[in-house]
């Protein structure tokens, strides 16, 4: 047997209260690889005891529809939208190589023979773990979606100024 | 090594980033302060990743070794 992991960080951080760290993730593409990231740091981050909040908005509200939701929207441009890309959070393309859906299949085989968790499972961890997800209301009325849609657990839908509130109080923020 | 009181094993064999990191944070929240909760995980990634675990969690990491492909880490929960 040999020792491992000998990080410095560890005994200062045991002797005595850790800060909470915050981190804030504006959710914005809804596309498949980078909401596959989200969900690694969000969960991660979670894990790490840090308190995580997630702005979603404009394609990254797509990733929140339910699965089952096939169409949605009120008007026929917002149907057309939904028709088009199809919600939820196990229906998400790839930004490139999609190929129809043949990137994101072979994605899938990958995650599985690699022992990697799904985008969709992630975010379930998350949400068991305390991260917080508020959709924004704008792009929901613009895109016809409402609470129903969505899927449960989430927080009330805010704005913008919010959103600016959370990142201007973060330890760290990214925009996914 | 030697005859450590350990409170709860955690398996992580197989599991990919950040799988391991995740059940050792479901894991430590079932076991009370001051017990010991060991994890297994055949990641290599792991070993930087449960020392940046521990300090920023402050669960601090009493042990670890390795042997034939897999990590062991024992944790006393804060």
């Amino acid at each position: 047997m040999t020792a491992v992991a000998t990080a410095p960080t560890v005994q200062a951080a045991s002797e005595g209260a850790v800060k909470t760290k915050k981190l804030v993730i504006i959710d914005y593409s809804g596309e498949l690889e980078k909401t596959w990231a989200t969900m690694i740091l969000t969960s991660t981050a979670a894990a790490m005891e840090m308190e995580v909040s997630v702005f979603v908005t404009f394609w990254g509200l797509q990733t929140f529809v339910k699965d089952k939701k096939r169409i949605t929207g009120q008007n026929w441009m917002q149907k057309m939208m939904s028709f088009m890309q199809r919600p939820g959070a196990s229906h998400r393309h790839l930004s490139q190589m999609n190929f129809l859906g043949m990137g994101p299949w072979m994605m899938f085989k990958l995650a599985k023979k690699y022992n990697v968790s799904k985008p969709k499972d992630l975010l379930e961890m998350s949400q068991a773990l305390g991260v917080k997800f508020y959709p924004c209301q704008m792009t929901m009325d613009m895109f016809g979606l409402k609470r129903e849609d969505m899927i449960d657990g989430m927080e009330e839908p805010v704005g913008a100024a919010t959103a600016l509130q959370l990142m201007t109080e973060a330890d760290s923020t990214l925009f996914i | 090594m030697g005859n450590l009181d350990i409170k709860l094993k955690v398996d992580a064999s197989g599991l990919s980033c950040p799988l391991p990191i995740l059940k050792a944070a479901q894991g430590v929240k079932t076991i009370a302060p001051g017990e010991l909760m060991e994890v297994i995980a055949t990641d290599p990634g792991s070993v930087k990743d449960f020392a940046a675990w521990a300090g920023s969690t402050g669960n601090a990491l009493v042990e670890s070794d390795s042997a034939d492909g897999k990590y062991r880490f024992v944790f006393r929960h804060k």
